[in-house]
């Protein structure tokens, strides 16, 4: 039984990071853009926090710097993607690449450093609980934060008019345009909210799921976000859903080496890219389903004045 | 006299062209007033001028006698002026009553809004389900919620732009006595269009623009359509083209087609049956959205998988063949779209006149485009047709509609077709090019070549076609004799 | 406020002018970045771009450097000119650096002129038919091609490794995760001699030839050219915008993986497990840098290659970091993607007020 639990935490740990950077990204996608930049937000996020941590000794304020430095350089993919209407798709991924050297020139003298535990929000007698204790009361408080905004976005897209007005917003920007409301700064916010999202995962890797700067870090998670996205159909419950499968195959496909059976590792870990595959085909395959959530103006430029 | 607007002198020009000159207007409490003139005139800049979109060079405007200088659309609202759009500001994967809420900037709640909307349905008889997808709407149904979002504004001031464009005759009469009794009410109605017949029946006054000056004052109801017509454009409309005789052979049969649409809320073609004689110009009316497209789309073989009817050319199947096998059998084809269909804007005229010449191996020379034939050609259509442009380099973006247009028209004509199938021909098109069209076309037909035309603009189908018949969701009606058919007629298959 | 407004005519001098403005843009950026690291910046500047130019052995290295880049990006825009984002080429790249090596592997110790065209031949199929994975996915089911492709490039790195470490070890290799090393058969001949500089560039300047011819003169280029602009107007001409996509992705893939060949034939010499290195994105950045036309590209891979090489000087001489060279490539692209904002707009001042 203990063995399971241990699997599980090792699950919400794992799918922890991408939780946080899919909930961001979806906002964006709800507002009309497609930000390729994930992996390039979130490593400078892993960077900046094990860094800040490193020098302050406070991991509040490396989760700060994540936040701030990833939002900033989303802020350049807002700036030339709404303002100068460059291709959503080159700038997206001119921001991967840049983020991902520029995190690899910052974090070149702080390799192979190791950071203190993370703290667990240790709630006593929950924790205590057999069971229950360890399956729900005995992580972080960033996992449990990465539940609460999954919940507060979807209820923001549900309840408040503000949220419609996203949705509103990424479904015709035109006629959103039209009714006065301002596209622009609509999806600028959005970029550095999901910007501020994709760090704070980033900030997870570097200061809890493995307390290490190492270079290149992300491994393709960022990539992995963005699929989630699409496997939850733009609906931000199931996003979860998402995030736990791709998590859960990483950490299984762990044991299953452990325990000997005699798979060639590689092998093993091409499973969560495969699986990611299988299920942005299977997604795909319902047209109908797709075209009711999917956000009309999804990586359609909006022309007009500011 | 009290007059609740007051236009003075607005003058506004863009780079060189003015499109409004020193135009004044006033209007009354309760006034239903029509703006009428033909497309260029300057209607759509006032009119955005009064909503806020845009600013005038000079002039100024007066609201209950105090100055009224709106900044932007919201400042409009905000003083109790609304505007219907001739394109609808909706959101098609929300609910009606998400797009009403999303049209109100105030902090109203959404049971106020509702409670509202109750009483808004029941007071002029506006009913639709607030719960329904915007997409699953119809036009007529769309335009009601646009409706509603300005009512929920209680204006003062209601413009409508072209606002029977997309109504079948039924729903023109729902609105028309809906306006009354807003007008009734105090409301000042400002109505946008170019259909006489319909201004005469509803506006108590006008005001006629011309190359963006007022030419007119009247009162429609005591004017002639002729009258109106010649202070519209200049001249007498009614050009009446002499049709010529067709010949007793069938060049093409629709028989029975059946055409299930794959979109979710795509329009299905039912049994389609018609067809189309030698020397004949066949015209296929019916508002936009009842399935042109799709019918257009199986015509020209850009759908080509069509199992059950078929499709005879001369006699023979061509169900399977797709566009570019059915060219080649000398049939061509002209979609409504000018800019990323039928041509492409940012491609040069050259370029765009190989766009339907793919199968035409005199363009080739060994798997290479042939540049001097290309260029040889371009300057044909040019010349022939009359279209202004730098030379054969320029980007088809760089050109007028009406010059695109007898472009894109006289690169399919130059091939000596067999057929000619064409949709909205003269859509947003001047009216000189809109006639130059309109006399190559019948030139076409006099020498032997069908012609089949879809087209929303009853007025230009009446004039040059021998035959029609009515497409209405997916369904078209039986052919009728342009001569025989009445608005009646048209009315009951719109209907349907 | 401002506003963007189109501008009539893009000046023809902007298709130059840009890349050159991205690139100065991106030299004075590391200029002030070098200062921060402590380092002398034109000391650093002259490096990593003058330098390596004034040597025989400077020029063979930025010939062989250049080689796959240019391949892969010929290859990428094609695609791109078409609307088609083929984001996958690195694993293209590695699956065709994997079969092509398995290849000659397979036939040690057997020597054969044949041997490298076999292979090379191998590859182009490997590297084309990891590429139509994502694109008979799109065509099919409307999948999404660049998570599709970005998602195959980790399986094919995976996959390399697993057969480097396992069936395609050197078995008197003392257990290191490498292949053998190829036999003479399977070594790209040198065209330089005393350096590294083999016929992959020749190979590669071939190809800029070809593509040049067809997508200005070829009916192939003008089908590009639509597709790139509408998918409407693709099937309006006749062209089914599937066929498009399937084809873009087999020059892509096939051209990725004759590159991934040519590397391990030459500078590498063997099958390891470090073979992708990220030419496979950089080789996107050749591609906008180079306006998506043949010559540029070669211009463009000629650029980057030199900033891989520079790179390297820098670091042994000066202790530069290596990721230098990352940000430099990640600040072209973004400079590029301004500076392009501003040939095909003008930016021009709305007046707020009425005029009384």
């Amino acid at each position: 039984m203990d063995l399971y639990v241990a699997i599980f935490q090792g699950i919400i740990i794992a799918s922890t990071p991408l939780v946080l950077a899919a909930i961001g990204e979806l906002i964006v996608e709800k507002s009309g853009v497609l930000n390729l930049g994930v992996e390039g937000m979130m490593i400078i996020g892993a960077v900046a926090s094990f860094i800040v941590t490193h020098e302050t000794g406070s991991h509040l304020m490396g989760i700060l710097a994540a936040i701030i430095a990833s939002g900033l350089i989303a802020v350049i993919f807002g700036i030339l993607t709404q303002y100068l209407l460059s291709n959503q798709v080159a700038t997206g991924l001119a921001l991967t690449l840049f983020g991902l050297g520029l995190a690899s020139l910052i974090g070149q003298s702080y390799s192979g450093i190791s950071l203190k535990a993370f703290p667990k929000l240790e709630v006593t007698i929950l924790s205590d609980l057999p069971i229950i204790g360890g399956l729900l009361f005995s992580f972080d408080y960033l996992v449990y934060l990465s539940v609460l905004i999954v919940f507060a976005t979807y209820l923001f897209l549900k309840k408040t008019k503000a949220g419609l007005v996203l949705i509103a917003t990424g479904d015709n920007h035109d006629s959103a345009h039209s009714l006065g409301y301002s596209v622009k700064k609509i999806r600028l916010l959005s970029i550095v909210y999901g910007g501020a999202c994709a760090g704070l995962g980033g900030a997870y890797l570097s200061l809890v799921q493995t307390p290490m700067w190492v270079e290149n870090m992300t491994a393709g998670r960022g990539w992995i976000a963005l699929a989630i996205v699409v496997f939850a159909v733009w609906r931000p419950l199931w996003i979860f859903v998402g995030a736990y499968i791709f998590g859960g195959i990483t950490i299984i496909q762990l044991h299953i080496q452990a325990i000997g059976v005699n798979i060639v590792a590689q092998y093993m870990s091409m499973l969560p890219y495969i699986v990611t595959i299988l299920v942005l085909v299977f997604i795909s395959m319902n047209k109908n389903r797709l075209a009711v959530n999917a956000p009309n103006c999804l990586n359609k430029i909006f022309k007009s004045d500011i | 006299m009290n007059y609740v607007l007051e236009i003075k002198d607005i003058t506004k020009s863009f780079f060189d062209i003015k499109a409004n000159k020193n135009i004044s207007l006033k209007l009354k409490e309760g006034e239903i007033h029509a703006l009428l003139g033909e497309n260029g005139a300057g209607k759509s800049t006032l009119v955005k001028i009064i909503y806020g979109i845009l600013k005038p060079d000079s002039g100024s405007m007066f609201l209950d006698r105090v100055k009224y200088s709106p900044l932007n659309p919201d400042s409009a609202r905000k003083h109790g002026i609304g505007m219907v759009f001739q394109h609808f500001s909706l959101f098609e994967s929300l609910t009606v009553l998400d797009n009403l809420i999303l049209g109100q900037k105030n902090n109203i709640s959404r049971a106020d809004i509702i409670n509202k909307l109750s009483q808004i349905q029941h007071d002029y008889d506006l009913f639709l389900d607030l719960n329904k997808i915007v997409a699953t709407l119809s036009a007529g149904e769309k335009q009601k919620v646009e409706i509603m979002r300005c009512l929920l504004q209680d204006p003062k001031i209601i413009i409508l732009d072209e606002p029977t464009s997309v109504l079948n005759p039924e729903e023109v009469k729902k609105l028309f006595s809906f306006l009354k009794k807003l007008s009734d009410e105090g409301v000042i109605i400002l109505y946008i269009s170019h259909k006489l017949q319909e201004i005469k029946e509803l506006c108590d006054s006008a005001t006629i623009l011309r190359s963006g000056m007022v030419v007119k004052n009247c009162d429609p109801k005591v004017l002639s359509i002729n009258e109106l017509a010649k202070f519209m454009i200049g001249k007498d409309i009614i050009e009446s083209y002499d049709l010529s005789q067709t010949e007793n052979i069938d060049v093409m049969n629709v028989v029975d087609i059946v055409y299930v649409n794959p979109e979710l809320y795509g329009i299905s073609l039912e049994k389609v049956n018609f067809s189309v004689k030698k020397g004949e110009i066949f015209g296929i009316a019916g508002i936009a959205g009842n399935g042109q497209s799709e019918l257009m789309k199986v015509l020209s073989g850009e759908i080509n998988d069509i199992k059950n009817g078929s499709i005879l050319f001369n006699g023979v199947k061509i169900n399977s063949l797709n566009i570019n096998d059915r060219r080649k059998k000398s049939m061509v084809f002209i979609p409504e779209d000018r800019l990323g269909h039928s041509a492409i804007g940012n491609l040069s005229l050259n370029e765009n006149i190989l766009l339907t010449n793919l199968w035409d191996s005199d363009f080739f020379k060994n798997g290479m485009i042939d540049n001097v034939y290309l260029d040889n050609k371009t300057r044909e259509v040019i010349d022939k047709f009359n279209v202004v442009c730098s030379d054969e380099n320029s980007l088809a973006s760089s050109l007028s509609g009406g010059n695109l247009q007898k472009f894109v028209v006289g690169r399919e004509i130059l091939k000596n077709p067999n057929i000619i199938v064409c949709e909205q021909p003269t859509w947003g098109v001047d009216i000189g090019s809109a006639n130059v069209i309109h006399e190559f076309l019948l030139r076409k037909a006099n020498m032997g070549t069908a012609i089949i035309i879809i087209s929303q603009d009853m007025d230009e189908l009446r004039n040059i076609c021998h035959r029609i018949a009515i497409i209405s969701n997916g369904k078209l009606s039986q052919t009728y004799n342009t001569a025989d058919i009445t608005s009646e007629d048209i009315a009951i298959e719109m209907a349907k | 406020m401002f506003k963007l407004e189109k501008k009539e005519n893009i000046d023809k001098s902007s298709i130059f002018m840009v890349p050159l403005y991205a690139i100065g843009c991106s030299l004075l950026f590391v200029f002030f970045l070098f200062i921060l690291l402590g380092k002398n910046p034109v000391l650093a500047l002259f490096i990593i771009f003058i330098e390596p130019l004034l040597s025989v052995f400077g020029i063979s290295e930025l010939i062989v450097k250049s080689t796959p880049l240019i391949i892969i990006a010929l290859g990428l825009s094609f695609g791109f000119r078409a609307g088609v984002w083929n984001i996958g080429a690195e694993g293209q790249y590695t699956i065709g650096a994997l079969s092509g090596g398995a290849t000659i592997l397979a036939f040690y110790p057997i020597s054969g002129l044949w041997l490298l065209p076999l292979s090379f031949l191998v590859s182009i199929l490997a590297g084309a038919l990891w590429g139509m994975i994502p694109a008979i996915l799109k065509a099919k089911f409307n999948t999404n091609e660049i998570l599709v492709s970005l998602m195959l490039t980790y399986v094919a790195i995976l996959l390399l490794s697993a057969m480097v470490y396992g069936p395609l070890k050197d078995p008197d290799g003392f257990n290191f995760p490498e292949s053998r090393l190829f036999h003479n058969s399977g070594i790209l001949p040198v065209i330089l001699h005393g350096t590294r500089a083999h016929i992959g560039f020749l190979i590669a300047l071939f190809l800029v030839v070809i593509m040049h011819f067809l997508l200005t003169k070829h009916i192939l280029g003008f089908f590009v050219k639509v597709s790139g602009e509408s998918s409407k107007a693709l099937l309006f001409s006749g062209q089914s915008s599937n066929k498009i996509i399937y084809l873009s992705f087999l020059i892509c893939g096939g051209l990725a993986g004759m590159a991934g060949v040519i590397e391990v034939t030459g500078p590498i010499g063997q099958l390891v497990p470090g073979i992708p290195i990220g030419y496979g994105f950089t080789a996107i950045i050749v591609a906008f840098l180079g306006r998506l036309t043949p010559i540029g590209i070669f211009l463009a891979g000629l650029l980057l290659a030199l900033t891989y090489i520079g790179g390297e000087a820098a670091q042994m001489k000066l202790g530069l970091p290596n990721a230098i060279t990352g940000v430099f490539q990640g600040v072209l692209l973004f400079f590029l993607l301004a500076a392009d904002a501003f040939t095909k707009y003008k930016i021009s001042l709305i007046n707020m007020k009425w005029k009384s």
